[in-house]
Order: C-alpha cells, then structure tokens, then sequence
C-alpha cells in the first residue's frame, strides 16, 4: 500500500501541471496516507526514532536482491540479523564507557569477516556486495549508534532487517542517544579520543574492520549497475553524510541518473579515493556548488591510518566510515570546523542538558529570550531569515511522522512576512527566476549544478538559469548566477512584472465607517478619531491616485457626497436597509488630493452633525453592505468603527452574555452566532475588500460573531472595552495612538501568501486572518505590518534523503504606490533523526505561540475547558516523552531539556492570559479580542502579551548597558514575574508589548520619585500618570532612555501606565504576576508539582 | 406491495449514490484547486439536505414496512446524517464550511465520509435490487 501510494503522490506533486503543483501533492498525501500510515509507521517509528539516518529505503533492498545472488545474500541476512541482536544488548550496558566498546568489537569482526568474504566470493562487484551490506549496516549499526547515538548516527537503519533489530532492544538504543548526549559523557569520549571531534573519534578504531563491507557495496555497486536505483541510493547510503554533497551532489547529477552516485560519492571520499571514472558533469560541478550542509572535510591523519590497508575496496570503505560518522554529524553539530564543532559541542550539550524544573527556581534568563539559531553550517546560517520574519516551533525538524508524534512537540511555522524592514534588497527584473514545476522562487538554498542550471530546494527539479539571471546587477560581472541578490539573501522583494496581476494594480482605497447612534456619540470617540484623522491624512500611505470616502450609520446609512465644486458635503441618507443601495455611482468615493478641502471639511463637521441624534438603533449590518458595493470596483479598506451591539437590519444580534455567568461555564459563546458576517467577509475578501473593525464599546457587542468578519478578510480588530472620551482618557490616548499608527503604516493590497514547504512536509492547519482559498494559498485582501500568521505542518512522507528542508513564503501584494512586489522569505532548517535532536532544537517561544493558536482553536471548536487541559498536556506529554525516551538516568524531579526550561511557565502565563483564564468574571469580550489577538499578533509580541517582561528601574545603572547613537540604554535584567520579586522601595517596569506598567513601590526612594517622576513626594504621584516628564537628572536620562528603546523596537506605541498602590490598573499589573497563585489558578511551583506528578506517574 | 417499497428504495439509492458521486468529484476539485472553497462549499451545502431526507425517507420506509434488517442497516447512517447537520455551529455556513474546509485536515474526512457513504449506498443498492427481485418473483 505504502510503495504504490507514494509514487504517485509524489508524481502529481512534481508534476502538477503549472499553477499549483505543490499543493496537490501533499493533499493526495494526505489522503494516502491516512490508508497506509498503519502499514508504514510501526517500522519506521521503530527505525527511525533509534537508529535513524540511515536512509536506504525499503525498495532498495529488495532490489539489491533482485540483482545479486539472492541466494547468498538471504543465508547472510538471516544468520547476521539474529547476531547482532545478540551482539547489542551487551553494548547496551556499556554504552557509558568508550574502553568497553571493545567487547562488541571482536564479535562484531565475525560478521564481518564473512561479510568480506561473501564480497569477495561475488567478486567484490557491488550488486554482489550489496546483500552483505545490508548485514553489516545493521551489524555496525549497534557499534555506531552507541558513541553517537545522540546524534542519530546510527547509518543505514532504514532497511527492514534493520527495524528488526531496531525493535528488539529500544532501550538500549535509546540509552544510547541518551548518554552520549549527556555532557559527561562526551566528555570522556573527548578525553579518550583527544581529537576535536571528540563523539566521531573513538569510533574509528574500533569499527572499521566490521565497516569493509559495507563502505563499498552500496558505494561502488549501485551505481554501476542499476541506474535508476541510483537516484535513490547515494543519499541513502550515506544519509547524512552527504547531504550538504547530496544537496548539491546530487543534485548535480540529476540529469544523468548514472553520474548521481559518483559525485556525491567523490563529495564523500574528499578527493577521490574511489574516483572512479564517469561522465564528468559531476567534479566540476561541485565546485560551483555553494555548499549548502557544508563541504566535506579533508579527513584527520588519524582516520587515514586507522584504515587497514588491505583490499582497495575496503581501505576505500574503512575511510568512508569515518567519514560517514563525520557527516552524520553535521546535522547536529551543524559545523564542521574543528574550533567550531568543540564550540558547537558546549552549545549542543548546553541544549541537551536536563534541567530540574523543580529546583532551579531561578530559571528566567535575565535578557529576552533569543531565538535559537538553527544548526547549520554558519555560512548558510548566515543567509538564513530572520527570526522575527520567519520562525520554526522545531529548528531541527524530525526525519519521520513517528519521530515528531514521539516528540510531542507541535510542528508549525510562524510568519510576521510584512514586517517593517530597515533593510530590505528590492530586485526589478522582467524575469523573476522560480522553479518551474513548484514555483518555488529562487532563494539562497538552491543549488547551482553548474552555472546553467539550478536545483530546486523544495522539489528538487533541475532548471535552467535563464540568460538574464547571469549576470549580476549588484558586481556587475557576468556569469555568477549564484552571487545574485536572490541567491544572496533570504528575504528579498521582487517587482512584479504584469504576469503577477490578474488586474491593472488598484489605488489605494480607504472608506470609513462611523456608528453615529446616540450611544456612539455618547462616546465621543469621533472626535478623536476625526481629530488623527485630519491629522494624517497626508500622511495615509498611497500616491495621486489614492481615494478615500466616509459613510456613517445609525438605524439609516448616511453617505457623503464630495463631489468637485460643492461648497461643502451633501449627505444622502438611505433608510431603506433590507435592500441597500447605492444613492449615486460617483463622488462617494473621491480622489483624496483633488478634494481634500471638502475631505478636511467634512472631518471637522462630522463629530458635531449627530449630537442631537436620539437614534439608538445600530444598523451595521446593512452599513456594512453597502461599504461592500461601495467598495467592489476598487477594492480596499474598509475601516469600521462600532460602539454597540447591531440590533437591525441583516446581521442584527442578540446579546448572549450573562452578566452573572462564570466563564467556567460549559457554553460561554465563543462561536459567531450566524453566519452573515463571515459571509460578508468572504464577499469582501472576494472582491479585495478588508474590513477592520474597532470596537467601542461599553456593554457586550459579540465580538464573537463580528470579529469574523475581519477575520476572514484579513482586516484587524481593535478593541476598546467602556470607552469614554471623559471618563476613560486611558482608552482615548490608547485609540489615538493606535489610529495614528494604523492610519499610517504600510499597507498591502489585493495580497495572497503562498507558504511553500520542502516536498515531504505538508502545511495542513492555517492560524491569522485570512481567507484559506485553495490548499496552500492565503488570501490576503489587505496585509498590514503588524499582523502574524502560523501554519502548522505534518511531516507526510520521510525525509529521507535530505539534510536539510526548506520553507518559503511569497507574499504578493500591491504597495500604496500601485507597484505589484513579492516579498520572499526562505527560511532553512536541518533534519535530524533522533528524539534528543529535535528536543535541542526546539524553540520553546515558537512552541508556546502555537500553542496558544491551537487552543484559540480548540475552545471555540470544542471548549475552553478542553482547550486549557490540551494546554496542560502538552507540557506534560512532552517532559514525559523526553523523561521516558532520552533522559538515561531517571532522576527524582521534574526533568525537561534545557530548550524547554521555560514552556511549562510559558504555558502557566498561558493558562493565565485572558484568553484561557478560569474563575474569573472576564467579559466575553474581553476574551474574545484576546483570542483574536493571539491569532494575529506577530510571536514577539505575543510573547510579551503573555508573559511580559519586569524590570526594577529605580537603580538604573549604566553597568552592562548598550551604546547605541551616543546613548546609553541601560540593561536591567528581567525578573520572575512574581510579586515576591516586588519590593516596596522600589520602581519596576512591566513591558506587555502594547503597554507597560511602572509600578511604584510606597516607600520607594524620594530620590527616584523626585528626580524621574518629577513630583516631591508619593502621595502627590497623579493617579492617571502616562508619561515621565524629561528631566535633566542622570536618573531620569537612564529611565527614560531605557524605555523609549523598548518602545523604538516596536512599531506601535506602548502606552505607559504609572501606577501606585490604589490605582484602577494595578489589578491589571498584578494580574499579569504569572507566577503566584491566583484564587482559581495555580502558582509556579504547584504547576510544576502537578506536571511532575503527571509526568512521574 | 412489497416490490414497490423496493422499487422507490431502488430509485432513492440511486440518487443518493448519484449524490456521493457528485460530493467526491467536487471535493476533489477543491483538493485539486479547480475551484476555490467557496464556490464548492455553496455546492455542496445545497445537497446536504436532500441527503439528509433522502435517505431519512428510505430508513423510515423501511421500518413502516418492517424490514427490521434493511432498517438497522441504515439508521446508523441517518442517524449520523442528521447529526452532522444539526450540530453545524451557527456561525458556520452550513456542514460544509469554506474558512475551515482546508484547516485541520476536514477536506481529507470529507472525502473519507463520502467515500465510505458511496460504498455504503452501493451496498444498500444490490440489496435493494435483490429484495426486489425477490419480490417480484413472489407477487
């Protein structure tokens, strides 16, 4: 089931006709898979998580059968199998100590011995070879795995014999990934070796002799004489090992299936020693190659000596073990420099050192949390995308579906594609170079098989250069494909020629919608919104051609006519709102320069025309419709401003919330309660049409069912909860400051985003505000800088044969200047093949990110309650999966990987986030923005919405601080959040992303209140202080340019609260304490009691 | 009697086997982007009432005529049918929804159900015709 299903998977994904091929293939995958997955998974799960790279699939085998003497292989097959389960249960106990690995030794000789034999009895040919080969595999798979099991050593695992040994003794092999990791163990492995790479050495000398046959059968024989086994083979033969030569080698030998093997194999031996003669596109090429895993080493002295000299082919082979063994760690030690594999080392150990949550009480790094950088070679590492742009919940992504399910880590990307850049290369060119089955464009982890031709990262076609493409606009010089800006940088925008537009690029179109009943004028928030308005209205992004157009509704909709000539506005009302119309085709919509004096004066009359209205109703559905026609033409935004429950028209509500109602309650309404708003969303975003919506509102408006309706046309929600323009000045400077930036920061029209992944991998679960259009392709009518997305992915079909996967996502919009432009980013990531691998590599913000997306999901789909537990778990199934699968020792305590020391408390900041909390009276709507905010907040900021950062500021000291332009930042390091950490003479800054608390303590010290709040004493602190007056003391210089640096980092403007004992907001400040306990939630240290006693049990 | 309870059985299941035909191929459309989720999903939802009641109809059938077999057969089924349209969130657009239809692997059991509803009315259309033949040759 398995081999007849993937075949054709991949063949429709490669060769999809034009648009969307990719798309396809995963999709049958998935179907596929769901029928065999049974069949296939519980061998590779066996194989893979253990004994891992070892890549030589299935049919290879069996076609190593079919060609040599079959016969002889099975004989040898049957008696080695059994052997070697008998030979590495001993090895098991002895992993600990490099001495004791001679014990398995000597027996393993055996094995070999006949091996040889039998390669020499068929002639050393290789098809004869090659059934031997799978013996020895396994034999010296045993043997490998042990010293470097941690680093997924173990070669050729992947063929059936192998999953039998596999499966016969897990534990020990896991033993052996375990202890290797452990830092005292390489240690001592470094000690005995004495060479740099210290795990590889002890290898050599002891395992050689058991490699012979095996080095050249699958290298020498294949090839020669089954070229379409070929393909296949070299990157099975040496998984890893190639893979930075596979990459490209391999690639280089594409077209001619024959040649595959040598270069690759060339890559490998470092120069030759098998050089066998072949049709040469492959040495030359190489050297184009840029090396994506990395080139491969010349071997150390040592190695070359350990190899007995005896036959050539086995000299050949003893070498090509070592080498082997190197390159299977290239993965996880990402480099292969000597310096840099000791420094990478330190660096692996650091991420695999078990930490014990429950006694290292102090486990919040002082600075922000980096995110962790990918172990790759640093020459592609150094082309890799930003963190910010572009971030994997697992650097090193795991070679099989067992291996991630074992994990219990989700799997996701997260996106912040529209990012503000400080520098961003723009390419123009009238040919964009993309991959011509995927459409992948051309990014820096392709590679160059010669100078004509390129290689495909994510589906792995060859295609030609195009004759532009040679020559390089930046150097000027002609033939260095490979030295363009594509290729040189991960994140790139591209100016679309008109292939990229279905239509003529829109103009920017901006049409306002104001709620003018009496409850929204009791607000007063048009005044303010007019006020910034008027402000910026130079300054809204677009060009000439940029229109704008207003329309106001209360139980009728009221649009304006700004026709040229009229001495000011014409209003025309509709008050026929079941079948809304459009009371004149023109001059609803107006050109923003031509008529901007009758714009402004509309602005300015506007707050004052309905101060008299008595109009309770909310019509917003019908407004909402006719902004829709208004607006289908063109395309655009359409900027909502609502201030109350809609109660006519289409899309009229009901209030659902229960004042008295605890969100513990089985059914709080997190579902919308119809359907108009999402259709209208899908309308729009049809039609190119966002809708924004900022929500104003005193009682309960069911953000639930109208923040569909940006949702899924890509629009944003703003939420200001009893906003009042007297009695809530907080809300206004809020409202002005984030209208302000929404106003004036980019935008992106009629935009769609292609997130396109290494073949293999598959994107199924879509996380942001968008319209999923078809399989792979999001639709975006407007993207804006400051929204995020996250995918979430399966690994659908192994990735076997690759070192190294790829993701690229293509954002193509229409700027404000009417240019069509792509923005690339291509992110690359190693594959690795063992559990403590990928528990390295995790990133524990990105994992908490999506997490947080999944339960979003999951409490409106299923219940809060449910989504909350799914939380918990997976905290608890992953520490338990590492505790029962890596950790050797079983220590008392809770024990996580170094990678994941924070996620049980980012997980607990979680739990208390007003998304998720319990117990609590939290307003539904309240929730329900920040469940839409978790959905489209970039990571960063989410991060710091849940779990923000505290700072102690009154003792400010330059000590440690940054320069930058001539200013000292000062660094204070980030405290628990615990109010243990809160002293009564002091002065702490909360950073939450989009606003900060400075907390002042009753006794702090008169020195700070005096000379940075500027006031004599504590009791004379105003209650409603949001900003510190800039005096000319060292303190104040210190503070404020402490805080205006963390503001710059961020496009929007963080409000600052101070705050005293008896201020309003100070519930809001202790609520985001996350690690005490709360009435209805657990403290720190209880949450880790209850994983533990989950994860011990 | 009896041949006609299976003759109208016999013309139902065709429709209903007409109708899982028709939801694969539209799925697969979508699966294979020749048309975007809306348009297949406003397809679809128009026929998943038919379906409900079409098949209600022959369960329903079954047991006024007492075939208690034939009738436990399909109430599982009905069941399952009238379930699934019952419980579709409000805010969804009908069982069939386009902002979700890609997400969490739904397209995939989609597909899986119509299949599994096609072989199921096949099944349930060589019994039919054998009953009826059956009947036939009795009367």
């Amino acid at each position: 089931m398995a081999q007849p299903a993937r075949p054709a998977a991949t063949y429709s994904g490669q060769n999809g006709a034009g648009q969307q091929p990719y798309s396809n293939g995963p999709v049958q995958n998935q179907l596929m898979h769901s029928s065999d997955g049974q069949g296939y998974s519980p061998s590779a799960s066996g194989l893979y998580s253990h004994q891992t790279p070892g890549k030589v699939p299935p049919h290879q085998s069996s076609g190593q059968y079919n060609y040599s003497g079959s016969q002889n292989a099975s004989p040898l097959n049957n008696y080695q199998g059994p052997g070697q389960t008998l030979n590495r249960p001993p090895v098991a106990p002895f992993s600990g100590s490099p001495v004791q690995q001679t014990g398995p030794v000597p027996q393993g000789l055996l094995p070999v011995l006949q091996n040889s034999a039998a390669v020499s009895s068929s002639g050393s040919f290789p098809p004869g070879a090659s059934p031997p080969v799978l013996s020895s595999w396994q034999y010296s798979q045993a043997p490998a795995g042990q010293p470097s099991g941690a680093h997924g050593m173990g070669t050729g695992s992947a063929q059936p014999p192998a999953s039998l040994s596999g499966n016969t003794n897990p534990p020990g092999s896991y033993q052996y990934a375990a202890s290797p990791g452990g830092p005292p163990l390489q240690n001592s492995y470094m000690n005995a070796g004495s060479v740099p790479p210290p795990v590889t050495q002890p290898l050599t000398p002891l395992h050689p002799p058991s490699r012979p046959p095996l080095g050249p059968p699958p290298l020498g024989g294949p090839p020669l004489t089954r070229p379409s086994a070929l393909t296949a083979g070299p990157p099975n033969t040496q998984p890893l090992l190639n893979s930075a030569a596979n990459q490209e080698g391999d690639a280089t030998s594409a077209a001619s299936d024959g040649s595959v093997v040598q270069n690759s194999y060339d890559a490998i031996e470092g120069g030759g020693l098998m050089a066998t003669p072949h049709p040469s596109p492959g040495p030359p090429n190489l050297k184009m190659n840029r090396s994506v895993g990395y080139s491969y080493p010349t071997l150390p002295p040592g190695y070359q000596n350990t190899s007995p000299p005896g036959a050539p082919g086995i000299q050949a082979s003893a070498l090509q073990y070592p080498d082997g063994s190197k390159h299977f760690h290239q993965p996880a030690f990402g480099t292969n420099h000597l310096a840099a594999s000791m420094g990478s080392l330190s660096l692996q150990q650091e991420g695999l050192r078990p930490v014990n949550l429950i006694q290292e009480r102090n486990i919040l790094p002082p600075t922000l949390l980096k995110a962790p950088v990918p172990n790759l070679h640093e020459e592609i590492q150094k082309l890799n995308c930003n963190p910010e742009l572009f971030r994997c919940t697992l650097t090193n992504i795991p070679q099989t579906q067992a291996l991630l399910n074992k994990a219990k880590l989700p799997l996701g990307l997260l996106l912040h594609p529209f990012k503000d850049l400080s520098q961003l290369p723009v390419v123009t060119s009238s040919t964009i170079v993309r991959c011509r089955s995927c459409r992948t464009y051309i990014n820096p982890f392709v590679s160059f098989l010669d100078q004509r031709r390129w290689k495909c990262n994510l589906c792995y076609r060859v295609n030609d250069v195009p004759e532009e493409f040679m020559y390089n606009p930046v150097t000027r010089v002609y033939g260095e494909p490979h030295k363009r800006p594509e290729v040189q940088n991960a994140t790139i925008e591209f100016m679309a020629p008109s292939e990229y537009m279905l239509r003529p690029p829109q103009p920017p179109v901006y049409l306002f919608v104001f709620d003018v009943s009496h409850n929204a004028i009791e607000t007063g928030y048009l005044n303010t919104v007019c006020q910034t308005l008027l402000d910026n209205l130079d300054l809204l992004p677009g060009n000439t051609r940029t229109k704008i157009g207003f329309i106001t509704f209360d139980s009728t909709i009221h649009f304006y006519s700004l026709q040229e000539g009229l001495s000011q506005p014409q209003m025309l009302v509709v008050s026929d709102i079941e079948d809304v119309f459009i009371p004149m085709p023109e001059n609803l919509l107006v050109n923003l320069n031509e008529n901007k004096e009758l714009i402004q004066d509309l602005l300015r009359s506007l707050p004052q025309m309905f101060t008299k209205s008595l109009e309770t109703q909310s019509a917003l559905g019908p407004a909402l419709q006719a902004a829709f026609k208004l607006m289908s033409p063109t395309g655009g935004r359409i900027s909502v401003f609502q201030t109350q429950l809609p109660s006519v028209g289409m899309g009229a509500l009901k209030p659902r919330e229960e004042p008295t109602q605890k969100s513990t309650a089985k059914d709080i309404h997190l579902t919308p309660s119809t359907d108009f708003y999402k259709k209208m969303a899908l309308d729009c975003s049809g039609q190119q049409v966002a809708v924004d919506l900022f929500l104003l509102s005193g009682q309960y408006s069911d953000l639930a069912s109208l923040g569909c309706v940006s949702r899924y046309s890509a629009g944003s929600v703003y939420y200001y909860p009893s906003y009042h323009h007297k009695h809530n000045p907080v809300q206004v400077e809020k409202l002005q400051k984030e209208l302000k930036r929404y106003l004036t920061r980019k935008i992106g029209f009629e935009a769609v985003m292609r997130i396109r992944c290494t073949k293999g991998l598959s994107i199924h679960t879509f996380h942001g505000n968008f319209f999923v259009r078809s399989t792979d392709l999001l639709s975006l009518p407007n993207v804006n800088p400051d929204a995020g997305y996250a995918v979430q992915m399966s690994v659908e079909e192994s990735l076997t044969d690759m070192q190294v996967v790829s993701f690229q996502s293509a954002l193509l919009y229409t700027s404000s200047k009417g240019e069509r432009r792509i923005r690339v980013h291509t992110m690359c990531l190693p594959v690795v093949t063992t559990l403590s691998d990928v528990y390295v590599g995790a990133d524990v913000q990105a994992i908490t990110g999506l997490l947080a997306n999944m339960a979003v999901d999951r409490s409106v789909s299923a219940t809060l309650s449910d989504a909350r537990d799914a939380l918990v778990n997976a905290v608890i199934d992953s520490l338990s999966a590492y505790r029962s699968s890596v950790l050797s020792l079983q220590q008392p305590g809770l024990m996580a990987p170094y990678s994941l020391r924070l996620f049980p408390l980012y997980v607990l900041a979680l739990l208390k986030q007003k998304a998720f909390q319990t117990g609590t009276s939290a307003r539904l709507d309240d929730r329900i923005f920040t469940m839409c905010q978790v959905k489209n907040q970039p990571l960063v900021y989410l991060m710091l919405m849940t779990h923000p950062s505290l700072y102690r500021v009154d003792n400010l000291t330059d000590e440690g601080a940054l320069n930058i332009n001539d200013r000292t930042i000062p660094q204070p390091p980030i405290l628990q959040l615990s109010v243990e950490k809160l002293s009564r003479d002091g002065a702490y800054l909360m950073d939450a992303g989009s606003v900060m608390f400075m907390w002042i303590g009753k006794n702090c010290g008169q020195n700070f209140i005096s000379q940075v709040l500027g006031v004599p004493n504590y009791g004379s602190i105003p209650q409603n202080m949001t900003q510190l007056p800039e005096l000319e003391t060292a303190e104040s210089v210190r503070t404020i340019a402490f805080i205006s640096w963390l503001r710059e980092q961020r496009p929007f403007f963080p409000i600052l609260y101070i705050i005293k004992d008896e201020s309003p907001l100070k519930a809001s400040f202790l609520q985001n304490m996350i690690e005490d306990r709360t009435e209805s939630a657990l403290s720190y240290y209880e949450f880790l009691l209850h994983i533990q006693q989950q994860v011990n049990k | 009697m009896e041949s006609v309870v299976f003759i109208f059985s016999l013309i139902d299941c065709c429709a209903l086997i007409f109708l899982s035909v028709y939801f694969i191929i539209t799925l697969s459309d979508l699966e294979c982007d020749y048309i975007n989720a809306r348009s297949c999903c406003s397809k679809l939802n128009k026929w998943v009432v038919s379906e409900v009641i079409g098949h209600a109809v022959v369960t329903v059938l079954m047991l006024l005529s007492l075939h208690w077999f034939i009738f436990l057969l399909n109430l599982p089924v009905a069941t399952w049918n009238i379930y699934r349209y019952i419980m579709v969130p409000s805010g969804n657009m009908g069982v069939f929804d386009p902002t979700e239809i890609h997400n969490r692997g739904q397209l995939k059991s989609h597909m899986k159900e119509a299949m599994i509803k096609l072989g199921f009315h096949l099944l349930c259309f060589f019994m039919y015709l054998y009953s009826m033949i059956l009947a036939l040759i009795n009367d």
